[in-house]
């Protein structure tokens, strides 16, 4: 049981760059972008090819960045010049992706395990430094069993998350970030203060998905493998981490939201391992799950808001029924209804 | 009509003419060859019945719309093709819908950086700086609401009133060419559109702006500006110049106004006033 939830807050860590992506478009542009199903493959397959060719895995796993970008671009070009619905734009993305990727693999799946990946060695590099010993043995003095094969992946991961996160809360308070923002806030605004809001949206995108495929050419080399299926549904998990991080950790100011998303991320995949662990349910079903999840995490926090109003009104119409206690006030009763 | 640059003159627009829906049985002539001219400075009113052409007129200005015929002047510039969010470097704007000027989920800072940064090339320097912190806080003084005290507070907090304010002081402190208020007033009560008419007296007197006003409220046009015309069925059917423009009371517009269209009279004047 640790083992799963320990690996599941490591692959968390990696899933959290994509669901970053998935709040830049989906919150920031208020854009439903439907590409990341694919882009996410795109990254990892770019990675994959690149690692089997023999590239150094930390270029393959830019170049996967650079490759998403330019995928995201052309969504907003679509979108944009093409006007072309915002959803429509991106499923179109996502079908002509599954091809490309599928080009770009030369098969539907391409192996890693024997590869030297980006995780085979950053893991090299934390043990040379010595501290998985430190904490198992601090470990061990406090009596606890438990013993992964490494930290090192679980928190260089988390240092890139939290990276990503900064840099994605400084870029929004540029001034291209702030346009960015205006943009998906009130176009009429924006366009009346010189800015192309066409440009934005497609850097916009493009940066979002550049941030889903980096995180799909990790989780391929994570994973061990890249495959052309391993992007569907990928939305919907970014969503669920987005608004379950939201639901838990809020969303008042950005840097909230960036690190909430974190953390809906990393939540999002122990949900996940606890279901599976629930007798009946098979892998078959995760995205029946995630579904689930989305749509609880929707509908609950307004059913909660509902639920506290209506409490809220009950104890103020019984407050004020004990002030009139005889009953000549039926005008202030009629106020505090109708004021909710 | 001199030929070449003409320098004293801020903004011309030369024989617009606007159809829409051409060749449909719904086709209207929303502008019938219009020509303005305003000089720096210039404060031009412009009033005048639903459907008579005054918001085609600030689309056309501000680039939203591009005409049929005629050309588009600033400064002595062609901007007939200009894009929109090109020309916004150089026109001010401020819409009737108080949430239309503002974002509302950022915060009065960052729609002041926002604003702030029009005449500029948007690179990835700070929004927010101390020293534009500081530059906005002055500005804010002049709104006289308290909003300088209120930079993180999210513009989605304001009341209609306020928002309005926020949006002329966005659309005006950097000090653009040319000032456009469709209706700015329109949606606010009487007590708060009565404030955004005095701020924007204030205002366009403090940087000197080339304004024109689009309003259905005849009192608030004379009060205004030194100049004003009178729109109907796409045309101008009626302008003063500075010296008249004092003179003039709403009783004597809507003479006017009967004189040239008295056959609409009877059913023009509850819109008018």
């Amino acid at each position: 049981m640790p083992t799963a939830i320990f690996g599941s807050i490591e692959a968390g860590a990696i899933y959290a760059l994509m669901a970053l992506g998935v709040y830049l478009s989906f919150r920031i542009l208020d854009f439903p972008d439907l590409t990341v199903d694919g882009s996410f493959v795109t990254g990892a397959s770019v990675a994959a090819v690149m690692i089997v060719g023999g590239y150094n895995p930390f270029l393959a796993t830019m170049t996967a960045l650079l490759a998403g970008f330019a995928a995201g671009c052309l969504t907003g070009l679509l979108h944009t010049k093409g006007k072309i619905n915002a959803l429509l734009s991106g499923i179109l993305m996502m079908i002509a992706l599954y091809s490309i990727n599928l080009r770009i693999m030369g098969k539907s799946n391409v192996p890693l395990l024997s590869e030297e990946t980006a995780i085979t060695k950053l893991t090299a590099f934390w043990q040379g430094l010595g501290i998985d010993q430190a904490i198992q043995s601090l470990f061990g003095a406090l009596g606890m069993g438990f013993i992964p094969k490494t930290w090192g992946i679980l928190i260089l991961m988390l240092i890139l998350a939290f990276a990503a996160k900064v840099l994605i809360d400084l870029f929004l308070k540029t001034d291209i970030g702030l346009a960015i923002r205006a943009t998906g806030d009130n176009e009429t605004m924006i366009r009346s203060f010189s800015a192309d809001t066409d440009i934005l949206k497609i850097a916009g995108l493009g940066i979002s998905n550049a941030l889903v495929a980096f995180s799909g050419a990790l989780v391929a080399q994570y994973n061990g493998f890249s495959d052309v299926g391993m992007g569907i549904g990928m939305i919907i998990i970014g969503l669920a981490s987005v608004i379950i991080g939201e639901a838990i950790f809020g969303a008042k100011t950005i840097v909230r939201a960036t690190l909430a998303v974190i953390g809906g991320a990393i939540l999002y995949r122990i949900i996940v391992t606890l279901a599976l662990r629930v007798e009946f349910l098979e892998t078959g079903d995760m995205k029946l799950i995630t579904a689930v999840i989305v749509i609880g995490a929707l509908i609950l926090p307004k059913l909660i808001q509902q639920q506290k109003e209506k409490q809220r009104k009950r104890r103020r119409l019984a407050e004020a029924k004990k002030t009139n206690a005889y009953g000549k006030s039926g005008e202030h009763l009629a106020a505090i209804k109708s004021d909710s | 009509m001199p030929t070449g640059k003409v320098v004293n003159i801020l903004l011309q627009l030369n024989q617009i003419h606007k159809v829409f829906n051409e060749g449909t049985p719904d086709e209207k002539t929303a502008l019938h060859r219009i020509d303005l001219h305003l000089k720096p400075g210039d404060f031009m009113t412009v009033i005048g019945s639903n459907g008579a052409g005054k918001s085609t007129l600030m689309n056309m200005i501000s680039g939203k719309l591009i005409p049929d015929i005629g050309e588009v002047l600033v400064d002595g510039t062609d901007v007939t093709l200009v894009k929109e969010h090109k020309r916004s470097r150089l026109i001010g704007r401020v819409f009737q819908d108080p949430m239309a000027g503002t974002a509302p989920s950022m915060t009065i800072e960052e729609n002041l950086a926002i604003a702030y940064s029009r005449t500029m090339a948007r690179g990835l320097r700070k929004g927010v700086s101390k020293k534009r912190r500081d530059f906005f806080q002055e500005k804010l003084e002049m709104l006289h609401l308290g909003l300088e005290n209120r930079l993180s507070a999210k513009v989605g907090l304001l009341s209609g009133g306020e928002r309005q304010a926020l949006s002329l002081l966005m659309a005006t402190f950097t000090e653009p060419k040319i000032l456009l208020l469709d209706e700015h007033t329109a949606a606010l009560d009487p007590a708060r559109a009565e404030l955004i008419t005095s701020l924007t007296k204030e205002i366009v007197e403090t940087y000197k702006l080339t304004t024109l006003m689009v309003t259905h409220n005849m009192q608030q046009a004379l009060d205004l500006g030194n100049r004003l015309i009178m729109m109907d069925k796409g045309q101008i059917i009626f302008e003063t110049n500075e010296d008249q423009k004092k003179d003039l009371t709403v009783e004597k517009l809507l003479e006017e106004f009967q004189k040239i269209r008295g056959e609409k009279m009877s059913s023009d004047k509850a819109v008018l006033i």
